[in-house]
């Protein structure tokens, strides 16, 4: 895909997201709207998967340890194929496959059960363990979130990735730089970010969290980095997209009026 | 009477399944001398993780271990593994059902000299509450090895809980364990007694006792906490007079409301032998720890007598 062409699936996205939401109903807007274009890049340009076959021995994995942002990679593997794209329309229905947090279980393409807040590094670090172990060449790719990194067990996961030496690990921290009850500064601050990575042993890179070239650019330098773990500090607008939701603490989980929801549809098409 | 280490028994099968099965992988917290993983990572450093003194991030690490096909076993204290990893437990392993097993170590009482905070009196409880988890009391190491082999075939999260002092050897070389079932130790007419771990011996050792008075006891080791076969336990109950339950843990949760919640409506007298709703201490003997929370044989005998008479 070229850039443009990301541009637009990055749109799409936001489009099926607002879609999932829909009107009457609560959904996760700000971060899963943050996340667009990077999950536009891995999912469409960076990562070796096969919707046609969801556990692929090869694949690369993505896990959204900020699970609650579920409605972003639910617009991605909808758009892939993954499952008929009907099932957008039934999110969060009784009996239906997507789940109010990524399940495993239900989704084909999501690789295990987060929403805990700080599990899924854990996670990521224990696949890209045993795909060492077995040889593989591939990568696991985590999303964690800037209010998330409040959790104990991030910490103790970035300890492990950089004493293991985990370098078939990148991970992105989305850096909205809001959390559920408002700005991270004011609410929890988990400042200074970089140096809290380097200082635990991972390769720092940061990026424009919305730019597509950037976000290539930065990836294709990390994966040059062997020994360590890999993240990028995206920093990016929660609710990016939809003019009235950006910045918005309101949209971390709100609910949208059926203009709202008609203007957002309008913004991204 | 013989009698085995526990912890010795579960390194050594570790380590003999790790012979045979390369998929095996063994998370450990810092207490690998203790739960005796160090056999195992002698010999399979690179399947062996030291995870520092972490155990939730060992136990979200072990899921993405088995997420990659392998079988991960996480190790500590039963009082860390099962309730400081709580929530990773429920959320990252039984949520989606992988395949890692969880082993307390130095469950109960059993770490008598640590005292209350290296103790575990509710992890069965706790435990046995979250859907999708197999939770284990083995009797004795021959117990524990066929345990420890067994729900290494079975595919999906379980929770076994080890005792740290050498126990007697009551379990049946020649008895196959399977996941869910009862096992007649004795058999009895009077009185049926229902035990699992340390108390088994005990529950043994007050049959004998009991047969003295001219009273019939049954034995029945139930390691299988969950999932469990009803109707066996049922049948263990038929024609008998009274029933006691005897295990090292609260009464709240554990073998006591399994076997009487099960047995609702029997009708027969029920007796429970286990911790009152209080947190262990530290003592200077196991002995005399047990004796302190009413976990002995005499306490059997006599609550037996009482359900007779």
């Amino acid at each position: 895909m070229t850039i443009d062409e990301l541009e637009k699936t990055a749109r799409t996205l936001r489009l099926n997201i607002i879609k999932m939401i829909g009107v009457g109903h609560k959904g996760h807007l700000g971060g899963s709207c943050s996340l667009a274009e990077i999950v536009a890049v891995l999912y469409f340009h960076k990562m070796k998967h096969d919707p046609h076959n969801p556990l692929w021995e090869e694949r690369d994995r993505f896990l959204l340890s900020k699970g609650h942002a579920a409605l972003i990679q639910y617009a991605a593997l909808a758009e892939l194929g993954y499952f008929p794209k009907e099932e957008i329309f039934k999110v969060k229905c009784l009996g239906a496959m997507l789940q109010g947090h990524p399940d495993m279980q239900t989704t084909p393409g999501v690789e295990a059960n987060t929403g805990s807040l700080g599990q899924g590094l854990s996670i990521a670090c224990g696949m890209a363990a045993g795909l060492r172990i077995d040889g593989k060449k591939s990568k696991v790719y985590c999303i964690i979130g800037d209010g998330e990194i409040a959790e104990g067990q991030i910490w103790e996961a970035a300890m492990t990735a950089s004493f293991y030496k985990l370098d078939n690990l990148i991970v992105f921290l989305d850096k909205n730089r809001l959390q559920a009850m408002g700005p991270v500064v004011e609410r929890y601050n988990t400042n200074p970010v970089p140096e809290k990575w380097k200082a635990f042993g991972w390769h720092v890179a940061e990026t424009n969290g919305h730019n597509i070239k950037e976000i290539i650019d930065t990836l294709d330098q990390v994966e040059m980095v062997t020994g360590k773990p890999k993240i990028i500090i995206a920093h990016t607008v929660k609710g990016k997209g939809v003019s009235y939701a950006e910045n918005v603490v309101a949209f971390h989980n709100g609910e949208l009026t059926r203009e709202q929801f008609d203007r957002a549809c309008t913004e991204l098409n | 009477m013989k009698t085995q280490n526990q912890r010795q028994v579960y390194g050594e099968t570790l380590l003999d399944l790790g012979r045979k099965n390369k998929n095996i992988v063994i998370l450990e917290a810092d207490l690998g001398k203790s739960t005796m993983t160090c056999l195992f990572e002698r010999e399979f450093p690179e399947r062996f993780f030291e995870m520092g003194i972490g155990e939730a991030n060992m136990t979200s690490f072990a899921a993405g271990l088995s997420l990659t096909g392998k079988i991960a076993f996480t190790n500590s204290f039963a009082v860390f593994a099962a309730g400081r990893a709580f929530d990773q437990i429920r959320q990252s392993i039984s949520i989606p059902k992988l395949n890692v097993k969880i082993t307390g170590s130095s469950a109960g009482l059993s770490d008598f000299g640590d005292g209350s905070t290296h103790q575990s009196v509710e992890d069965v409880a706790i435990m046995r509450a979250i859907p999708n988890m197999t939770v284990l009391v083995p009797a004795d190491g021959t117990e524990v090895r066929k345990m420890t082999k067994k729900i290494c075939e079975y595919h999906g999260p379980v929770y076994m809980r080890i005792n740290r002092n050498d126990l007697p050897d009551v379990f049946p070389e020649d008895q196959d364990f399977e996941i869910g079932k009862s096992y007649l130790i004795r058999d009895g007419s009077d009185i049926v007694i229902y035990a699992n771990g340390i108390m088994v011996s005990r529950a043994l050792q007050a049959a004998e006792q009991l047969e003295k008075e001219n009273i019939s006891a049954r034995v029945v080791n139930v390691s299988s906490l969950k999932p469990i076969d009803e109707n066996s336990i049922k049948k263990f109950a038929a024609g008998i007079k009274g029933i006691v339950t005897a295990e090292e843990h609260s009464l709240i949760g554990g073998l006591a409301s399994v076997i009487t919640y099960i047995l609702r409506g029997s009708g027969i007298p029920v007796s429970a032998i286990g911790i009152e709703d209080k947190f262990g201490q530290s003592a200077h003997d196991y002995d005399e720890l047990l004796e302190a929370y009413g976990l002995t044989a005499d306490n059997i005998v006599s609550s037996a007598r009482e359900l007779i008479n």
